[in-house]
């Protein structure tokens, strides 16, 4: 057997799972595997913080569908990751972060630079391991990336003390049956029950206004195709969570966009009045459902998830099915296949007060030839881009414009913190996600709140040269808790205000990226079609937008979808509560 | 087209509380204890008792776990124990016929001679043992399910208890009453 120092056997491992790109940050404990990336064939990408590695990885591996690679040192290296690592666990996504850890000796000793990372990591990790024996690392390597992949993935942690880095050992790298055997306990359940998917296929056939529900599991189990297919062959209206977007054409008529707290209109309306609600990959999050016991009151549910532990949570499901989601889409729609309904014929009702609906209260805002509005830079991203950017956004009101005026229409399109909802997302992992798809336009919409959180990594795009486009809506607030202050506070807007923030644009050319800024309407358009000409470095641009526009309809936390509030408030004017049904 | 008029109300599964017994059988790696004892912590369940020990199979370790909620959050606790990496096997066997064990050892105040002979006497009833002898304390070890050991310290309580250990308890399946398909299996 071939003798390898601990380092270079992570880095051959990596090799054998495919890796083509890690992001990290180096440090004492992680120096010796740094060392051998030295030689790696691949891709090392140095940022100027972990937590941004982490959630470039996680846009990495969000964009590519690939298992994102992150590396760390110990103690405050591995610590910044928390955020990148729990991010990326509410969202499930696959990602192996590497972490130095102390030699093994001082572990436990309050050594310089040690923490306890696993204990740390525990419950925002799919899984972790602490590597105590170097005959361990290849097995525990290739179970990390195994795990992280399968089932329902997210991020899996494996810590390495330092003294392991450097031995000198024996190896080999397992075979896939070994790394499965190695994992007695690990079988994700991948083919639905055939009674239940026949169950759900009855249901299909008799409900007369059905929904279906998709979130971020499509992307995952890639059923973008399937969930299009079923749409499409039994005419179900689709709404898509924002993890879902992109799972269904938001171009299609039978799409009713995101639904929940932000959702249209049209999108709770009819999950409200539904009589099947048929969840794919999605897990009632409470953004989606507001009041439980007012949640779809009439419909019958049909749960599709791989991950049983989603199933029953917060809302009872009468037709839970166990299994990748597209391999069940697909079984699903052999079996309405078979006995076909005149389906045209059978949703014509449903679909004509849909229609209704979308036509009473359709996705707008006030517009407007002074003041820039922050929707208004969001139309106008989508059609510079022809509908066919990546975007990735930040945390908050931005975000959930992005969410609305952007049109999106595959998967891996829109890349956001649905689950955690982290600040500081957007940017880097629109770096990772354009260092994955060079081919795409990839922008990143931030505000000006949460671009702040990870700006120093300005740097490692302009390093890389990752022509990434950042939209900032600069407001000067952080607007979300300034929105929901004015609305649930009596506007008592208790620190929200950025009183004191950087020259966006002299921000930008200070790390040698292109700034560019924006203060009327008139100025928009101009400064996208110059950002866009730029393709060898990130262009920052500055849009200073109306302060206080508000992100509407809305269902306020734990309401009912029957108060949502519809309009903007006028001065003077209390917005207006809907009851509907 | 007038609206669909939509007035009932999702229907809310009823909060039955009860006591449940869970078994698990887990790999038995360093921190395993530390994922299950967290996994509660975190999702604030509240055990009432949790012991661990290894089986026949030295890799293997096995957990009983005792805990109190309703429906939904047993459902919940299995479920999420099922999704750790290191879970073989889960089973809620509440309502299986099964056997409960748990040790006691209950270091009493002995007076006098009289309260010595009462406390053998209770001792001999309730088939313990006394594992220790001094000038004032009888040291007694006790097993059997929760409720003898509850039954046995509410007699010895007035003479004064002064140290107590409880194992907690474990449980296990009585192959006797059993047939191949067993209820609490629903999701293996």
């Amino acid at each position: 057997m071939e003798k390898k120092r601990g380092a270079d056997i992570v880095v051959d491992v990596l090799l054998h799972e495919g890796v083509d790109t890690i992001f990290g940050l180096p440090g004492g404990a992680i120096m010796e595997v740094y060392d051998a990336l030295f030689d790696a064939p691949f891709k090392n990408v140095l940022t100027r913080h972990e937590q941004a590695a982490c959630h470039m990885a996680d846009g990495y591996a969000r964009a590519t569908g690939k298992v994102g690679v992150v590396i760390a040192t110990s103690g405050p290296g591995a610590t910044n990751l928390v955020t990148g690592l729990a991010t990326a666990y509410m969202d499930s996504i696959p990602l192996v972060a590497i972490t130095g850890q102390v030699p093994r000796h001082y572990i436990g000793t309050d050594a310089f630079q040690e923490a306890d990372v696993i204990g740390i990591t525990r419950p925002i990790t799919k899984h972790n391991f602490l590597v105590t024996d170097i005959k361990d690392l290849p097995l525990i390597l290739r179970q990390a990336f195994y795990i992280a992949r399968t089932g329902r993935p997210g991020p899996v942690l494996v810590d390495i003390p330092k003294d392991i880095t450097q031995q000198v050992s024996e190896y080999y790298i397992p075979s896939d049956e070994e790394v499965k055997e190695s994992l007695p306990g690990y079988n994700p359940h991948v083919e639905g029950n055939p009674v239940q998917i026949k169950k759900a296929a009855e249901l299909i056939r008799k409900a007369t206004r059905p929904v279906l529900y998709v979130g971020g599991g499509a992307i995952l189990a890639d059923a973008a195709e399937e969930v299009t297919k079923l749409a499409r062959l039994t005419k179900i209206p689709v709404t898509t969570t924002n993890m879902g977007k992109g799972a269904f054409p938001e171009t299609d008529p039978l799409s009713l966009h995101m639904l929940g707290m932000h959702g249209t209109y049209y999108a709770n309306m009819a999950v409200y009045h539904s009589d099947l609600l048929i969840a794919v990959g999605a897990r009632f999050d409470d953004r989606v459902t507001g009041k439980i016991s007012e949640f779809a009151p009439e419909a019958k549910i049909i749960h599709i998830d791989i991950d049983p532990a989603s199933i029953s949570k917060t809302i009872t499901v009468d037709v839970p099915i166990v299994g990748d989601v597209k391999n069940v889409l697909q079984k699903l729609i052999k079996e309405l296949e078979e006995k076909p309904v005149e389906w045209v014929a059978a949703r014509e009702n449903w679909l004509k007060q849909i229609q209704e609906w979308k036509e009473k209260h359709p996705l707008s805002y006030r517009k407007s030839d002074k003041i820039i509005k922050p929707q208004y830079v969001i139309e106008e991203i989508y059609n510079i881009t022809n509908g066919d950017a990546i975007i990735s956004a930040g945390v908050g009101q931005h975000q959930m414009w992005a969410a609305m005026f952007y049109k999106y229409s595959y998967p891996r399109q829109f890349l956001n913190s649905g689950g955690l909802g982290t600040m500081g997302f957007g940017f880097p992992a629109a770096v990772g996600a354009k260092i994955g798809r060079p081919d795409k336009t990839v922008f990143a919409i931030e505000g000006d709140g949460s671009f702040i959180m990870n700006v120093q990594d300005l740097a490692t795009a302009v390093q890389y040269r990752v022509p990434v486009k950042i939209a900032i809506i600069n407001n000067g607030f952080l607007g979300m808790v300034r929105q929901w202050q004015q609305f649930f506070y009596d506007s008592r807007y208790a620190s929200v205000c950025l009183s004191v923030q950087p020259d966006f644009v002299k921000l930008a050319e200070s790390f040698g990226a292109v700034g560019l800024r924006a203060t009327k309407p008139s100025e928009v358009k101009e400064v996208l079609a110059k950002a866009m000409e730029i393709n060898d470095r990130p262009v920052l641009i500055d849009f200073v937008v109306d302060r206080e526009e508000n992100v509407l309809p809305m269902v306020p936390a734990g309401k009912s979808y029957r108060e949502m509030i519809l309009t903007p408030k006028q001065k003077g004017e209390a917005e207006t509560m809907y009851l509907v049904g | 087209m007038s609206e669909i008029k939509v007035i009932k109300e999702r229907p809310q599964p009823e909060k039955k509380i009860g006591r449940h017994v869970i078994t698990v059988k887990v790999q038995h790696n360093f921190g395993v204890l530390a994922r299950i004892t967290g996994l509660f912590a975190g999702r604030g369940y509240n055990i009432e008792s949790l012991t661990v020990g290894r089986t026949h199979e030295p890799h293997i370790a096995r957990i009983t776990i005792v805990v109190e909620g309703d429906e939904r959050v047993i459902e919940q606790i299995i479920k999420q124990l099922r999704k750790l990496i290191e879970t073989l096997r889960v089973r809620d066997i509440t309502d299986i016929p099964h056997i409960e064990r748990e040790l006691a050892l209950i270091k009493i105040h002995t007076e006098n001679d009289r309260t010595r002979d009462e406390i053998m006497r209770l001792v001999n009833i309730f088939r313990a043992k006394v594992v220790d002898v001094s000038t004032d304390t009888y040291t007694v070890e006790i097993t059997g399910d929760e409720d003898k050991i509850e039954a046995f310290i509410s007699l010895i309580k007035p003479f004064g208890i002064k140290e107590m250990a409880r194992t907690g308890t474990l449980a296990m399946v009585r192959e006797s009453a059993t047939s191949k398909i067993l209820p609490g299996e629903r999701f293996d």
